[in-house]
C-alpha cells in the first residue's frame, strides 16, 4: 500500500467515529498495539523531548525500506506516533521524504490536542523524515 | 455576612459561563491562576475609562487621581497584610519578581559571603530556588534543603539540624503549590530569627486562601502574586520589613526610584518607591486592591472553609478509584495532587480537558520535589471560591472515565 493509500484508509477509519471519546479510544488502541520498542533502544540519542511526555524514535533501512520503532511514556502520544508509523513504515526513504503529512489535519485529532502536543507531533514527522534522509538515494 | 453563597459568587465571574469543547467549563486550575470577578474587571476598566494617567510628579488632575488610587491600593495591601506602614509594600510584577528582588539586593549589598548558607525546602517552586542559586553563584554561599517526609510535610528535626549560625536566609513556601502542604511557617520563621537569619515566605499559594498577618508571622519578606488572588496578571507584592529594606541598595534603576539625578551621581528615593523603577502597573495595583476588597467582603475564613470542604470531598471521591495515589498530607490546602498507577498524567489531563475539566499536569515547576517522589509529574486539581461540590463530583467521574479509557 502506498503512503497516500494508508493515509486514506486511516481517514476513513477515523471518519466512522462521531465523538471525541471514540476517536481517542481508537488512538489509545493504536498506541497499545504499536510494535514494542526494545528497552535497550530507548536511549538518550533516540529521545525526542516533548513538553510533558517523552518520545523515542529508532529508524533503520532494510532492503531499501524504512523501518521505524517508537515508544512514549504517554499512551495518547504513542497512539499518535502509531498513526505516523503505520503511514511511513516499510516505505522507501524517497517516498517518506516526499510524503504529505498534512493528512493529520484532516483526522480531526489535532484540534483536540494541546498546542504542545500538536508541536510535538510536527516534530515527530520531521524527525521521521530526517532519518529517511540518511538512507535516501542509496 | 450571610452564609457562603457559591451561586452568588459564580455569578460574578463571567468566564465561568463559557463552554470548553462543547461542555461547561469546570475550572480546577486555580493554583496556576484564578479568574477575575466583576468587581476587579470593573475596577480595571474604570481606571482606564476615568482616570488613566501616569502617576506621581504630575500636576494635572488625572495624574493626581491616578496617583491617589495607586497609593490607596498600596494602603489596601498594607491593611490586608497587617503591615505597620504602606512604605513596606513594594509593587512588583508577581511572586517571582518579588523573590528575585530580595535575592538581588542581598547580593548587591554583599550580605552573603563564602561559608554562609541559604536554607530552603524540597517543596519549593523553581521561583523560590533559582534566584537563591543565582545568589549563591554570586556570593559563594551554599544552598541547603529541608527534606520532606513521604506525606509531603517538612522534616522538622532535619530543619532544626540544618538551621545553624551560618544560615543567613530562610526562604520557604507558605503553602506548597504542588502538594498543598501548609508549612508551620510561624514556628520556622521564629527559629530562623533565633539564629539571626533573614526570612522570606513565598505566599503565592497562601495569599488566595489564608489571612496573612506579617506582624504575627514576624517575617522579614512576604511575596505573593495578584493573579492568583483574583486580581489582574502582572501585579504582585513584596512586603519587606522597613528597617531591613531601608538598609539595602536599590535594584533596578530608572524613573520613580530616584530623588535627584546628575551625571556626577544619583540619590535614591525613599521606600517604597526606591524599588519601583519605571511606570508601575497602575491598573494592576488598583485591580489588586479591588480583588483584596472582594475577598475580604466574602471573608477569608468563610472562603477557606468552603475550599477545604471541597478539597476533602475531592480527596475522598478520588481515593475510591482504582490505583489512585494522592500526594501531600490529609490537611492539605488549595491543591490536590494525584496520579493513577500505570497512567501518564499528561494523558489523563488531555482526556479531562475533552470533558471540559481544566486541571494542571506535569511537574508544577517543582522538579526536585517530583524527583524526590519518583514521578515525572502529577495531576493537580486546585480550588477557588467559585468551585462547587458538583464540580468535585464531575472531576471524580471524569477521572474514572479517563482512567478506564487509558487502561
Amino acid at each position: 500500500m502506498t503512503i497516500a493509500e494508508t493515509q486514506q484508509q486511516l481517514l476513513e477509519e477515523l471518519s466512522l467515529f462521531h465523538d471525541w471519546t471514540e476517536r481517542y479510544e481508537y488512538v489509545i488502541g493504536l498506541g497499545k498495539h504499536l510494535a514494542p520498542m526494545p528497552g535497550e533502544l530507548q536511549t538518550r540519542d533516540r529521545l525526542i523531548e516533548g513538553c510533558q511526555s517523552q518520545v523515542w524514535l529508532d529508524a533503520s533501512c532494510q532492503d531499501g525500506r524504512m523501518h521505524y520503532l517508537a515508544d512514549s511514556d504517554s499512551l495518547i502520544t504513542k497512539g499518535m506516533i502509531a498513526l505516523f508509523v503505520r503511514v511511513l513504515d516499510r516505505q522507501t526513504p524517497d517516498d517518506v521524504l516526499t510524503a504529505d503529512m498534512s493528512f493529520v489535519d484532516q483526522t480531526g485529532l489535532k484540534e483536540h490536542l494541546a498546542p504542545t502536543r500538536a508541536n510535538a507531533l510536527n516534530l515527530m514527522a520531521t524527525q521521521m523524515k530526517q532519518r529517511a534522509l540518511e538512507f535516501a538515494g542509496k | 455576612m450571610p452564609a457562603f453563597d457559591v451561586a452568588a459568587i459564580r455569578a460574578q465571574f463571567p468566564i465561568l459561563s463559557r463552554e470548553v469543547h462543547g461542555k461547561p467549563l469546570v475550572y480546577l486550575d486555580n493554583a496556576a491562576t484564578a479568574h477575575k470577578p466583576l468587581a476587579v474587571l470593573d475596577a480595571s476598566r474604570r481606571y482606564y475609562e476615568e482616570i488613566n494617567a501616569n502617576i506621581h510628579r504630575g500636576t494635572h488632575h488625572l495624574s493626581q487621581l491616578a496617583t491617589i488610587a495607586h497609593e490607596e491600593a498600596r494602603l489596601t495591601v498594607a491593611r490586608h497584610l497587617n503591615s505597620p506602614t504602606p512604605d513596606e509594600i513594594i509593587f512588583t510584577s508577581g511572586t517571582t519578581d518579588s523573590i528575585n528582588l530580595v535575592a538581588s539586593i542581598l547580593g548587591r549589598a554583599g550580605r552573603l559571603k563564602p561559608g554562609d548558607e541559604i536554607l530552603l525546602s524540597h517543596l519549593e517552586h523553581h521561583s523560590n530556588i533559582v534566584p537563591w542559586q543565582m545568589l549563591c553563584e554570586r556570593s559563594g554561599a551554599t544552598l541547603h534543603v529541608i527534606p520532606v517526609h513521604d506525606d509531603g510535610t517538612l522534616d522538622l528535626p532535619a530543619f532544626h539540624r540544618l538551621l545553624t549560625e551560618r544560615t543567613r536566609v530562610l526562604a520557604l513556601t507558605h503553602i506548597s503549590n504542588a502538594f498543598g502542604t501548609v508549612n508551620p511557617v510561624r514556628e520556622l520563621v521564629a527559629a530562623a530569627k533565633q539564629v539571626g537569619a533573614l526570612t522570606l515566605l513565598d505566599g503565592a499559594q497562601a495569599a488566595p486562601h489564608l489571612p496573612i498577618d506579617v506582624q504575627d508571622l514576624d517575617v522579614d519578606f512576604y511575596a505573593f502574586s495578584g493573579h492568583k488572588v483574583y486580581a489582574p496578571t502582572g501585579i504582585g507584592v513584596l512586603y519587606g520589613r522597613y528597617k531591613i529594606l531601608d538598609s539595602l541598595p536599590p535594584w533596578r534603576g530608572g524613573g520613580e526610584m530616584i530623588k535627584k539625578v546628575s551625571f556626577s551621581g544619583t540619590t535614591y528615593n525613599n521606600l517604597p518607591f526606591r524599588y519601583e523603577a519605571g511606570t508601575p502597573n497602575i491598573e494592576g495595583a488598583i485591580g489588586l486592591a479591588a480583588a483584596l476588597d472582594w475577598i475580604n467582603r466574602i471573608g477569608l475564613d468563610a472562603l477557606h472553609q468552603h475550599e477545604q470542604s471541597l478539597i476533602r470531598q475531592a480527596a475522598a471521591a478520588l481515593s475510591a478509584l482504582d490505583g489512585l495515589r494522592l500526594y501531600g498530607p490529609s490537611d492539605r490546602a488549595a491543591s490536590l495532587s494525584f496520579n493513577i498507577d500505570g497512567i501518564h498524567h499528561y494523558d489523563l489531563g488531555t482526556l479531562l480537558d475533552q470533558m471540559g475539566i481544566a486541571v494542571r499536569t506535569g511537574h508544577h515547576c517543582c522538579q526536585p520535589l517530583m524527583e524526590r517522589f519518583g514521578v515525572t509529574g502529577t495531576i493537580r486539581a486546585s480550588f477557588a471560591a467559585y468551585n462547587t461540590t458538583d464540580e468535585v463530583i464531575q472531576l471524580a467521574a471524569a477521572v474514572k472515565k479517563a482512567a478506564a479509557m487509558l487502561r
